[in-house]
């Protein structure tokens, strides 16, 4: 079958894996050939055609997570040539299709490098400290029942945008891939600042923020330099405005917490 | 065994208030010497999980994803219904309830559906109250929409990504009670088999996919959330780790499955661009609201096209066929989906279809551009136009969408009664895994509504009419039947691996996949669905031959997590094409070539099909047995659909 583009002529390709076994083994990069590939192909399916081979070999699939392959779970998490998600801004690596490069081109694929995210296998990584600065507090602590009707409080159109784009992160992970100091911010930011934009969320605003911010610390990400690569590799767009809305919540809880001591 | 649907006597509108009366009540203080487990973090199960902790029992829950923020759930986009009537616009629980039976076909049952109808104004309060950003009008109220060919707006949507927002919001809920010890999460942990004692559920077997250690885990109840089987077709709209494997397992254990051959395909994907293919993406229903459908009216024509002599945009008004509307003046492109599916289709086999593989026809929006701009469209539909340009390398501003239909949904699941408990005592079934509400065809933004009142109102409370019943003593995995199952996951895990054979569990889904839709999909006959019995039950016996897994089951094994479902894919295809041919009838996405009118529209019988065809597992290679509910109708008339 051809793709939609009629013209577009089949690639050749040389790949350099992250290839580790487990957690606690080392990892090192080993070279795979794949050839034919379509340009129609996503990232992930020209993976596939590597492992279909290497099981037909006999030899062990490349480990890698992803669900959607739509750009919205969150799942797939590549560092591609040196970048989260790879050369296409704002695409996740399901999205990333296959035309981005070219005949002949060698291509490093690896795994989010962070402390606060081990290795699983291969290019698969525990990204378990995100749910639990979740838990920390970023949700609204309203039991199911018993809640008003849902226009009871009127929100303005902006700000609920504002909250909505904030609320878009997907938990992937590249900003911390993208950090020096693999931080957290941009992703804890995100939430903060849903919350913190909506009246349901004011309530809890403060404790919220200061909970948060310490399980970060606590999960070992590293401290924001507000250099931005974060916000540059984030494949839906969460804004640095963001961290700048968390920074004011925490410099604010401190003050009550202080005042309140 | 006789099925007993429970649903409660009375009139339609009591029923469920004078339900939660007479249901058991667990004394508030003995909740928490309950254990419960729930299968599944998607939007089923995470309201389920964390509205059980919140009243008092130990949760425990489970997902093979990596973190319970990730479920298929996560993908939906175009919205959530709910009988509010915030626009005035004639709206009510009797509205959307008539709209759901009506849509279905007339093969689900009253009392659940108008159930779902009433608590999902509750839904939205929840959301709201959780922080879910829902899309809003300049007065700060919320806004709705209409879709899927409702003639109300009572779709509350959060722009593309309504499935996202809601889950985040149940994600957060969960979250909260795992935070406060309420609920203990096992993430990466799949179900292979599900533990019954003395007839009732009574705990799971589980794969940790990190390590490979098998775990057994003991309850007082166990409640499968645990998704749709849309992936037997291989391709599909679903995520790519959708699967039947816990429905299965229960399945073989003694709950019936009910209406297995219910598919529904869903009109506006983006075609299949190559053999390489993994899924297929779903291009949001609301783009039917301002797109246009249309083929070349000739054979001649939309050969040209294909070979792109001329460009689409190029073909002239008089040689296009905006085939819906043509055919269904009253409701045009905004037909349903099964409607709307097979008049594609259609289309293609008659030589008409467009794309090189000729297996596509024109999703046309230059018309609402001249009208208003495309900025306007851009507004609207946005994030979706990007999308198709990411996938297909074209610009939808300019040149037609391509679209074809592709599996989408499963109306069919685990048999449940009214408190959604399937037939083994102490396991429930909630969201897109069990089969209740739906009947033969689902409206679109009704599936987010089910899997939120499953878990948020209903499970919350007739879990207990259960367990109220169950003395509240500790439960433990001593039971032999737990090491006997814990024993069976094991040996089937070591038998994958030594078969060692040449086709990989990828080559063996796609070969399935193929079948299924040929023979079991859009468009069903007698005759294929024999040729398809066949030649699964063949393909199944190779599996066990020749599937290739390599390494072993003490370690992350993608390939080998992969077998285990594609070999409960094998059974379950058999059990759908049996459904298939049983159901001599055309209703909702089951389309029997036989039964149709003199039109070509799809020909219901009421008087021999109107029941809930309920499978009954009776042991490895032997024919299921059918057990029917009769479905009985008070309060709807039964009519032919008509979209004319
Ligand atoms: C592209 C797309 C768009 C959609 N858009 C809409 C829409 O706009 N409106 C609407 O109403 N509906 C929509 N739907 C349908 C809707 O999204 C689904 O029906 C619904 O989200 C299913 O929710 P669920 O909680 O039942 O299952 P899922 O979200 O699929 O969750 C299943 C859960 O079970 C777990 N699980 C499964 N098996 C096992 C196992 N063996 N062991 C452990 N865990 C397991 C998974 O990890 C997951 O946590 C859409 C569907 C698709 C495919
Ligand atoms: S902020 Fe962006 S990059 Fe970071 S986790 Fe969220 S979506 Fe991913
Ligand atoms: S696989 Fe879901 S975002 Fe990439």
């Amino acid at each position: 079958m051809a793709g939609s583009n009629p013209n577009a002529k089949p690639m050749n390709l040389t790949l350099r894996v992250w290839r580790q076994p487990n957690h606690q083994a080392s990892g090192q990069i080993v070279e795979y050939k794949v050839n034919e590939i379509s340009p129609d192909m996503s990232f992930l399916e020209m993976l596939d055609v590597l492992n279909e081979d290497l099981l037909h070999k006999g030899q062990d699939p490349v480990a890698f997570d992803h669900d959607c392959r739509e750009g919205i779970c969150g799942s797939c998490a590549l560092f591609i040539n040196g970048r989260s998600h790879g050369p296409e801004k704002g695409t996740t690596t399901c999205q990333l299709h296959m035309r981005k490069f070219s005949d002949g081109e060698t291509i490093t694929i690896e795994p989010w490098r962070a402390n606060a995210f081990p290795v699983n296998k291969d290019l698969s990584v525990d990204r378990s400290a995100f749910d639990r600065i979740i838990q920390a507090g970023g949700y609204v602590s309203v039991n199911t029942g018993g809640t008003p009707d849902g226009n009871e409080i009127p929100i303005p159109k902006d700000i609920s945008d504002r909250a909505f784009e904030a609320a878009t992160c997907i938990g992937c992970g590249a900003c911390v891939a993208a950090c020096k100091n693999a931080s957290a911010m941009l992703f804890v930011s995100a939430k903060v600042s849903q919350l913190a934009l909506l009246p349901q969320g004011q309530v809890e605003a403060q404790t919220r923020v200061e909970n948060m911010v310490a399980r970060m610390d606590i999960e070992g990400f590293g401290a924001c330099s507000n250099i931005g690569s974060c916000a540059a590799e984030c494949p839906v767009g969460i804004s640095l405005e963001n961290i700048a809305i968390l920074n004011r919540e925490f410099l604010t809880a401190k003050v009550v917490s202080n005042n309140m001591a | 065994m006789a099925l007993n649907s429970k649903a409660p006597e009375g009139p339609l509108a009591e029923k469920w208030d004078k339900h939660k009366f007479n249901v058991k009540l667990v004394n508030p203080a003995n909740k928490r010497k309950y254990d419960v487990i729930v299968v599944g973090t998607g939007l089923a199960g995470a309201s389920a999980a964390a509205s059980l902790a919140e009243l008092g029992y130990n949760v425990k829950a489970f997902t093979y994803h990596d973190s319970p923020r990730r479920a298929h759930s996560i993908a939906a986009q175009g919205g959530v219904n709910a009988a509010k009537n915030y626009q005035n616009d004639g709206d009510s629980v009797f509205r959307l309830f008539y709209d759901t039976i009506k849509g279905g076909d007339y093969r689900s049952r009253e009392a659940n559906v108008y159930r779902l109808a009433q608590v999902s104004v509750n839904i939205i309060d929840q959301c709201v109250a959780q922080g879910v950003p829902f899309a809003r009008e300049y007065g700060g109220l919320l806004a709705n929409r209409s879709f899927g060919g409702a003639q109300v707006s009572r779709t509350f949507y959060a722009r593309g990504q309504t499935g996202q927002q809601l889950l985040l919001g149940a994600y957060s809920a969960l979250s909260r009670q795992i935070a406060y010890g309420k609920v203990k999460m096992y993430t990466r942990s799949e179900l292979l088999d599900v533990v019954v004692v003395d007839g009732q559920a009574r705990g799971i077997v589980t794969r940790n996919l990190i390590t490979g250690e098998t775990q057994t885990h003991a309850a007082h109840a166990v409640v499968l959330a645990t998704g749709g089987y849309g992936n037997v077709f291989y391709l599909s709209t679903n995520a790519m780790y959708c699967n039947a494997t816990a429905a299965w397992r229960a399945h073989k254990k003694g709950a019936y499955f009910a209406n297995p051959c219910f598919t529904q395909i869903h009109p506006t994907c983006i075609p299949v661009s190559g053999d390489y293919q993994s899924k297929l993406t779903l291009m949001s229903e609301s783009l039917r609201n301002d797109g246009r459908v249309w083929v070349p009216k000739t054979k001649e024509m939309a050969e040209r096209v294909r070979n792109n002599e001329v460009k689409p945009q190029d073909v002239q008004e008089d040689d296009r066929d905006y085939f819906l509307e043509r055919k269904y003046p009253a409701f045009g492109n905004l037909v349903p989906r099964d409607v709307a599916s097979r008049n594609a289709k259609q289309m293609c086999d008659e030589g008409r279809g467009v794309g090189s593989t000729g297996l596509a026809v024109y999703l046309d929006f230059s018309e609402i551009i001249k009208r208003t701009s495309a900025e306007a469209v851009s507004q609207k539909y946005g994030n979706l136009f990007a999308m198709y340009e990411k996938i297909t390398d074209e610009n939808p501003y300019e040149r037609p969408m391509r679209i074809y239909p592709a599996v989408h949904y499963t109306m069919g699941g685990l048999w449940v009664d009214y408190n959604l408990q399937t037939t083994i005592p102490g396991l429930y079934a909630t969201g897109e895994c069990n089969f209740s509400d739906h009947g033969a065809n689902r409206l679109g933004a009704s599936a987010l509504m089910q899997g939120l009142a499953d878990g948020y109102f209903v499970i919350p409370s007739t879990i207990g009419d259960y367990l109220a019943a169950t003395p509240p003593k500790p439960v433990t995995t001593d039971h032999p039947a737990f090491a006997e199952a814990k024993a069976g996951v094991q040996a089937r895990v070591e038998q994958l691996l030594s078969i060692k054979g040449n086709r990989t569990p990828d080559e063996f889904h796609k070969k399935l996949g193929h079948l299924m839709w040929e023979y079991c999909g859009m468009a069903r006959n007698a005759e294929g669905l024999k040729f398809a019995k066949a030649e699964i039950a063949k393909l199944r016996k190779e599996f066990w031959q020749d599937v290739k897994v390599v390494g072993s089951g003490e370690e992350m094994n993608q390939a080998l997590e992969k077998a285990g479902r594609v070999a409960d894919f094998l059974e379950l295809g058999e059990l759908m094409v049996d459904d298939a041919l049983d159901r001599n009838e055309s209703c909702g996405g089951h389309f029997r070539e036989e039964y149709a009118t003199e039109e070509g529209e799809a020909k219901r019988d009421d008087d021999h099909y109107a029941y809930v065809a309920a499978w009954e597992y009776t042991g490895d290679n032997q024919p299921e047995r059918l057990n029917k509910e009769e479905l009985v109708f008070e309060n709807v008339k039964l009519t032919q659909r008509s979209y004319k």
